[in-house]
């Protein structure tokens, strides 16, 4: 019974929960799944997973520059945070909020250190979407609509 | 002295004439800006800066000229209070001259006439000589006879000391005489007529004439043979009293007994002379000379003696015949000060006499004229003081005013300040606060030990306590600084109390108690208003009654004013026995007795409503209680903020006090009043009323048409908490019928007559009737296989669990469980009709039905250039029957919402690199504008032919819901916002607003 991909997706998304990884926002992008459109999680976290890795990219290329463009900065972490509010990625939007703060008080160390944490998050983050999405492939084949 | 102080008056009233037209002139001007409102603001406010100044200053100048004019005061009330010291002691001198001149003239007259009588008694001697001594020869009168005479008649002249006669000769008769007198004529020494003793007088050497003394009085004997002529004073007298035939005096001399006296010298002629006779032949006619002494000191002593007030003068006589005057009487001190001087006549018309009249004291000071010019001088003094005082307590006051209004002025911006602060603050605690919460959720899934768990539950109650609390100070800050508006968007009144009813469900089956609602049939089904603020009203009146109340109920009624009113007295009536759990309860008609509202309706009669416009409706909402009820001490601070009962109140409950403060607040909002009555531990009712509008009629979505056809029966032996009952059932469309006995019932089914499908008993009723119970669900259930009526037992909270499920095993019942909510009810019924429960209710975005028939085939573009946020959005709008387009930038949102086009709702991302979501819809309403200018000219595109003008609603999106931000969405002509991510209610309440009036316009 352990051993199932449905307990281990549920396990999963519990210990996402708990952790704070995710916030109610992604129950409701869950509840946005139905029949009319199926792949509807997967698409949106591979959405967001693709668009973070770049930002994260623009966001390392721009901070390592020797004169910082704090407001390029800032947008583009103003387009994760809003990503990560959409998806229901908690922690990474809290730690975008931090970062935004940092680049208003253009401090390119707290920037730089912001990233790193936020980079941090976010491949946790994407790896553990992508264990989720194989598990979703998984249940999907075992039980092909 | 009046007419001087009324000339003073005068400049001092038309200074508070000028001061009155000043505030006339600043009340004026105060007036001039107040009334034109559209005013500009800025302008308004220099205007009265200025203003304010210009006062200032002004003021600065009159109290210098007040300064002044007090200086002017004091100088002229000093000068008249010395004029009438100078005046009033001026009188006091005259009157005291006028007494002076009286009482000398009475003086010199008297001694005049005292003097007069003498010399008329000397005359009398003298014709008594003349006949007797030289008419008779030979004499009949002697020295002798003269003497013992004049002794014997001196009391006729007072004033003359001694009397002597003198006889005339003539040198040639001069032997002769001295041969027949027996002595020769002496001689006098000058004016020492008596000094010389008998002995050493010399002999008169020869003259013309002699005038030698033959009689005198014994005193004065020695005189005797002295020729009167050979003194020069008295041959002076002689001389001119022969001339003139009358009396004549001498200047004073001193006499014997040492004092100043003068001698009367009076002729005797030869016969009586006609009075117009002349001098010589007077000379002639004079044969002998009468003398008189008179003792002027002692005439005038005896004189001063006979009158009173003697001492109070100081009498002088003086000879004033020459230059200078002799002295004939009194004290040679004549000192200064007053004199008055009286001329005496005593007859000698060459002499002439003067009376000197001072007082002997020393003129009094002038009292009476001292104290009136001082008191003159204080009053005007004190005046003086009191205007100045006055003067400088106005400036004091001025000043206070100007500190006052600077203080306030600085006060209000505190205000404002502290408002917005508060605003800031809480809304900035909040965001980390819903961390510390998750957190602490999260934490609670963990593996923890009990005490640990037991700290965590605290933690995370304080934190929701300081949520709760910081969204109280929050509104309390909104609604201080006038930022809380209400909104007006329709809604269900009856859903509204069912959610709340919903919220408090876990509470008060917890704690035992009965919750119920009931809404009047009178009430409209949709009514516009601020469902949010009306639910948070409830939802702390409810809340406060569940938080004081350990058994019994919490009834909430709504009802429309004018119900109220016409039912008032049977309410009285019914009250105490008839509550929903049966426990007294307050007079629910003392909570609203206060009301204005129903003040006016009492006084006037019933057409009082005409007022109130068609569409607007006045609600009354009370939430009755069987709680502790509020002491009576502290029912009148119950309003106040953060006042409550008591500190163990705080202690036992928790909560801020806050509550009743922003409900009173929120229900002035809504031109209602809010009210009470509480009695201790009987309980408590809140009343408030609310003035809502009507909505227009819309199909109703709770009555389901499957219950149309049904009938159901309600046994209660409450007939209030059967009235609940059938209200939601009601709103189900179930007719309902209410039975409060069942006995009754059960005969009347045993008649055969048709009943209800269902039946349904509260649970206390089937504890009461027990013992009947068996038999009526025997009966219900044997009449009919097919069509048996559905049971229902209706769970009150108060009776414990287990009895119930026992109940309802052993009858096969089911149980719907208090508090009874439409939604609810109807989940109940359609379960035990056999029916599935299609509709799945979930909280949250997802699944709200009422979502979904707005957004049903709805053509929605999304634009946001994030992406993943795009996805989301169009996910969540076409869960609820959307057909979404997505744009990832403004400009693609411009092309696609070109007109004509078939979108009827446009979200748009506000922050959007490029062009922002402000920037794209102000360059979408030019270009509708543009579109509609073209529809009005009548150069319709044949694509929208039957649309009259275009404005599509575009939701602003955006992460941070502040104020701030939904001005500027409506200053770019946006709709409404919306939070991103999606939250359910609000994007439902955005939506609503300009698609159901979409809907009607269609």
């Amino acid at each position: 019974m352990a051993a199932t991909p449905m307990n281990q997706l549920s396990a999963l998304v519990n210990n996402m929960f708990a952790t704070g990884l995710l916030d109610e926002q992604f129950q409701q992008l869950q509840m946005l799944q139905d029949a009319s459109a199926p792949d509807f999680v997967s698409e949106v976290v591979t959405l967001f997973c693709d668009d973070g890795e770049r930002i994260i990219g623009e966001l390392t290329k721009l901070l390592e520059k020797s004169s910082v463009d704090f407001d390029r900065v800032d947008a583009f972490v103003h387009q994760l945070k809003g990503s990560s509010a959409s998806v229901g990625a908690q922690k990474v939007k809290n730690t975008c909020i931090q970062f935004r703060e940092f680049c208003q008080q253009k401090s390119r160390d707290g920037c730089l250190k912001t990233l790193d944490s936020v980079r941090t998050e976010f491949y946790d983050l994407r790896s553990k979407f992508q264990t989720l999405l194989q598990l979703e492939r998984q249940i999907q084949g075992f039980y092909p609509k | 002295m009046t007419g001087t102080a009324r000339g003073r008056r005068g400049p001092a009233g038309m200074e508070e004439k000028g001061e009155a037209a000043g505030l006339g002139f600043l009340g004026l001007d105060r007036m001039r800006l107040l009334l034109p409102l559209p005013l500009p603001e800025k302008l308004s406010a220099r205007t009265l800066r200025t203003h304010l100044y210009n006062h200032y200053l002004g003021s600065r100048k009159v109290r210098e000229q007040r300064r002044w004019l007090l200086l002017l005061w004091v100088v002229i009330w000093s000068l008249i209070s010395c004029c009438i010291l100078f005046l009033m002691s001026s009188q006091a001198v005259e009157k005291r001259r006028e007494a002076l001149a009286s009482m000398c003239d009475e003086r010199a007259r008297m001694l005049q006439d005292q003097f007069n009588v003498s010399m008329n008694h000397l005359q009398a001697l003298a014709i008594l000589i003349s006949t007797f001594h030289h008419s008779k020869n030979p004499s009949a009168i002697d020295q002798l006879t003269f003497a013992r005479y004049a002794e014997r008649t001196a009391f006729e002249r007072p004033l003359t000391s001694g009397v002597a006669y003198a006889v005339r000769v003539t040198h040639a008769e001069r032997e002769q005489f001295e041969r027949e007198q027996g002595w020769s004529i002496k001689k006098m020494y000058s004016s020492k007529k008596q000094s010389p003793g008998p002995g050493d007088a010399e002999v008169r050497e020869p003259a013309a004439e002699y005038a030698p003394v033959i009689f005198a009085q014994d005193a004065y004997k020695h005189v005797i043979s002295f020729d009167l002529l050979s003194g020069n004073d008295d041959r002076e007298n002689v001389l001119r009293a022969r001339e003139s035939g009358k009396g004549v005096l001498t200047a004073p001399f001193e006499l014997l007994n040492n004092r100043l006296g003068v001698i009367s010298t009076y002729t005797v002629y030869e016969s009586e002379l006609p009075p117009n006779a002349r001098p010589h032949e007077r000379i002639q006619a004079a044969i002998g000379y009468l003398g008189g002494i008179f003792d002027i000191e002692a005439l005038v002593d005896k004189l001063l003696h006979q009158l009173a007030g003697k001492q109070s003068i100081m009498v002088n006589v003086y000879d004033t015949t020459k230059e200078s005057p002799i002295s004939m009487y009194g004290s040679s001190d004549t000192g200064s000060g007053m004199c008055h001087v009286s001329t005496l006549n005593f007859g000698d018309p060459s002499r002439r006499h003067a009376m000197h009249c001072r007082f002997i004291q020393k003129p009094p000071w002038p009292w009476l004229a001292i104290t009136s010019s001082f008191g003159t001088i204080v009053i005007a003094l004190l005046i003086g003081y009191i205007f100045h005082a006055t003067v400088k307590r106005i400036a004091k006051v001025e000043d206070d005013y100007q500190e006052m209004m600077e203080l306030k002025k600085r006060a209000e911006a505190a205000d404002i300040a502290k408002s917005q602060f508060l605003a800031t603050v809480s809304h900035e605690i909040r965001t980390p606060m819903n961390g510390v919460l998750g957190m602490l959720q999260m934490l609670m899934d963990t593996d923890l030990d009990t005490t640990q768990q037991d700290y965590v539950r605290t933690a995370q109650a304080s934190g929701k306590t300081l949520v709760s609390l910081i969204n109280e100070v929050l509104d309390q800050a909104k609604i201080e600084s006038g930022k809380l508006e209400l909104e007006a968007v329709p809604f269900d009144l009856r859903t509204v109390c069912d959610d709340i009813l919903s919220l408090f469900c876990g509470k008060v089956q917890e704690k035992g108690l009965e919750l119920a609602v009931y809404v009047s049939d009178q009430v409209p089904h949709t009514l516009i208003g601020d469902p949010g603020r009306i639910r948070q009203i409830i939802t702390n009146l409810v809340g406060n009654s569940i938080k004081f109340t350990e058994r019994g109920h919490i009834y909430l009624t709504v009802q429309v004013v004018e119900e109220v009113m016409s039912c008032l007295e049977v309410e009285t009536a019914t009250q105490y026995t008839k509550t929903l759990s049966g426990y007294p309860v307050a007079n629910r008609r003392r909570s609203w007795e206060n009301f204005r509202l129903f003040n006016r309706e009492l006084h006037s009669s019933d057409v009082s409503f005409a007022p109130i416009a068609s569409d607007s409706i006045s609600l009354i909402i009370s939430v009755e209680d069987t709680g502790v009820g509020i002491p009576f001490e502290a029912q009148s601070r119950v309003f106040t903020p953060f006042m409550q009962v008591g500190p163990s109140i705080a202690r036992i409950h928790g909560g801020t006090g806050i509550g009743l403060s922003i409900s009173k607040c929120l229900v002035g909002l809504m031109k209602g009043e809010i009210g009470f009555a509480s009695k201790p531990h009987v309980g408590s009712t809140f009343t408030f009323t609310a003035v809502l509008m009507r909505a227009r009629p819309s199909s109703n979505e709770n009555k389901s048409l499957d219950f149309k056809e049904i009938n159901a029966l309600v046994v209660d032996h409450r007939p209030l908490r059967a009235k609940v009952t059938k209200y939601h059932l009601q709103r189900l469309g179930v007719k309902t019928e209410l039975t409060t006995d069942l006995d009754q019932f059960v005969s009347k089914m045993n008649c055969g007559s048709r009943f209800a499908k269902l039946v349904l008993i509260d649970r206390e009723t089937w504890l009461k009737e027990s013992h009947s119970m068996p038999l009526l669900v025997r009966k219900l259930r044997n009449k009919d296989q097919t069509d048996s009526p559905k049971l229902f037992l209706l769970e009150n909270p108060t009776s414990s669990v287990k009895s119930s499920s026992h109940i309802s095993r052993e009858y096969n019942l089911n149980v719907i469980m208090k508090p009874l909510r439409a939604s609810m009810l109807q989940v109940s019924l359609r379960r035990a009709l056999g029916e599935v429960d299609k509709v799945h209710c979930r909280n949250g975005v997802v699944g709200n039905p009422t979502l979904g028939s707005l957004l049903h085939k709805k053509q929605i573009i999304v634009v946001d250039d994030n992406i993943v946020n795009l996805k989301v959005a169009a996910g969540a709008l076409k869960k609820y029957g959307a057909e979404v387009t997505c744009a990832d930038s403004g400009k693609k949102a411009i092309t696609l919402l070109k007109a004509p086009h078939s979108f009827d709702a446009c979200f748009m991302d506000i922050q959007m690199p490029e062009m922002d979501g402000f920037e794209a819809t102000k360059r979408i309403r030019v270009m509708e504008r543009d579109l509609n200018e073209r529809l009005e000219r009548g150069e319709v595109p044949p694509e929208c032919a039957n649309v009259r003008q275009w404005r599509t609603p575009i939701l602003a999106m955006t992460a941070d819901v502040i104020q701030a931000t939904h001005e500027q969405c409506l200053k770019s002509e946006m709709d409404g916002y919306v939070s991103k991510p999606f939250e359910g209610e609000q994007l439902y309440r955005e939506v609503a607003r300009f698609f159901q009036s979409h809907d009607q316009v269609q």
